[in-house]
């Protein structure tokens, strides 16, 4: 049965749109049927961090107003056959995207995809309401940093109070990623520690992304970081991540860049 | 060479203050969350109240809570028509 997943965080710059691709490649790679799909109207980006960005003709809101059917508006993936996505409409003005219109799409998607992942707007308004609506489970993305915390805790009320689920007596299954994550500074007491953050928002984790050149890297070139680098520390942490989605037991751990002299060599001749 | 010094000077970690600082802010605002907000409440009713004996334009009624370190401050601003204190005298007698 799908899965609507909707990747959320309140603050914004901590990763939503860089984690939505990471973890929606790494489910097609595994050999899931994903769809992403860009709920930022008007601030769309998952298509650039996808790689697609000259690629879109149509978006959610063309479809939401019956301009373009779905099939139109999917972009199938050029490395992944099982990857698509679904761009937000850049031009548009935010309003244009309704609770119902919303609604009909993941209706649709449900019946074509294994996973429907949702990178929602940052914000608490209602491009951040329609992007959890729907959702089955939430993957709350924070950083280890006093204001994101805050968000997220907020966040997570919302959809434990906003959602359709939760509005039916049900609950969105809720899990925190934390990105960006510093094991020195917080092995020194510098930065918020991944029990800290836990104990916090008393959620459950589904990975530890930690701080990664690499993570930019993939985004300038347009490609999700498991797929650009996938023996690199954070696309294994984003791989294991989706494991636990779909239900394996992985040990949880903080990946650590694998420095060879070769690499070393190359970092140096490319600074 | 900062951390250096930081070890000598013995100055703590910073994190214990981050956590200490989030428990406190976020039991706080989870007991605010659900309620219906306080000032919308007040209004309604004060709203619902003055009413019963003055024709008031809703939107000329201002509540507004003000919080400092020593004293908080409720502020009740409720614009009334012309010609209300002859009504207000009449219903009086």
């Amino acid at each position: 049965m799908a899965k609507v997943l909707v990747v959320t965080s309140g603050k914004g710059g901590v990763g939503k749109t860089t984690s939505t691709a990471a973890l929606g490649a790494a489910l097609a790679q595994l050999g899931e049927k994903v769809v992403v799909v860009d709920f930022d109207v008007g601030l769309r980006n998952l298509d650039l961090v996808m790689g697609a960005e000259r690629r879109v003709v149509f978006d959610l809101i063309n479809v939401v107003q019956g301009v373009a059917k779905l099939s139109q508006a999917l972009i199938r993936d050029k490395r992944l056959e099982n990857l698509w996505l679904l761009p937000a409409s850049q031009t548009r003005d935010k309003d244009a995207l309704t609770d119902e219109g919303g609604g009909n799409i993941i209706a649709d998607l449900r019946t074509k995809f294994d996973w429907i992942l949702c990178d929602s707007p940052a914000g608490i308004e209602r491009g951040a309401l329609l992007a959890m609506r729907y959702a089955d489970e939430a993957v709350i993305v924070t950083n280890p940093e006093v204001s994101s915390v805050r968000d997220s805790d907020r966040i997570i009320g919302m959809l434990d109070s906003k959602t359709v689920k939760a509005e039916r007596g049900e609950r969105v299954e809720k899990h925190v990623l934390i990105t960006r994550y510093d094991s020195a500074r917080a092995s020194r007491g510098e930065m918020l520690s991944i029990d800290d953050i836990l104990e916090i928002l008393a959620t459950p984790l589904l990975g530890i992304i930690p701080e990664s050149q690499e993570v930019l890297l993939a985004s300038n070139v347009g490609s999700p970081v498991t797929l650009n680098n996938a023996a690199s520390a954070p696309a294994r942490a984003y791989t294991d991540a989706v494991r636990r989605l779909m239900g394996e037991t992985v040990t949880m751990t903080v990946p650590v860049e694998r420095k060879g002299l070769m690499n070393w060599l190359l970092v140096r001749r490319a600074a | 060479m900062m951390n250096l010094l930081r070890f000598i000077g013995g100055r703590s970690a910073s994190a214990p203050v981050a956590r200490e600082r989030l428990q406190i802010l976020l039991a706080h605002e989870r007991g605010l969350r659900g309620r219906p907000d306080l000032l919308e409440l007040l209004r309604a009713e004060i709203l619902a109240v003055v009413s019963r004996h003055i024709v008031l334009d809703p939107e000329k009624v201002i509540i507004r809570m003000d919080r400092s370190k020593h004293v908080s401050t409720l502020e009740v601003d409720i614009e009334v028509p012309t010609g209300v204190e002859r009504l207000v005298a009449v219903a009086a007698t």
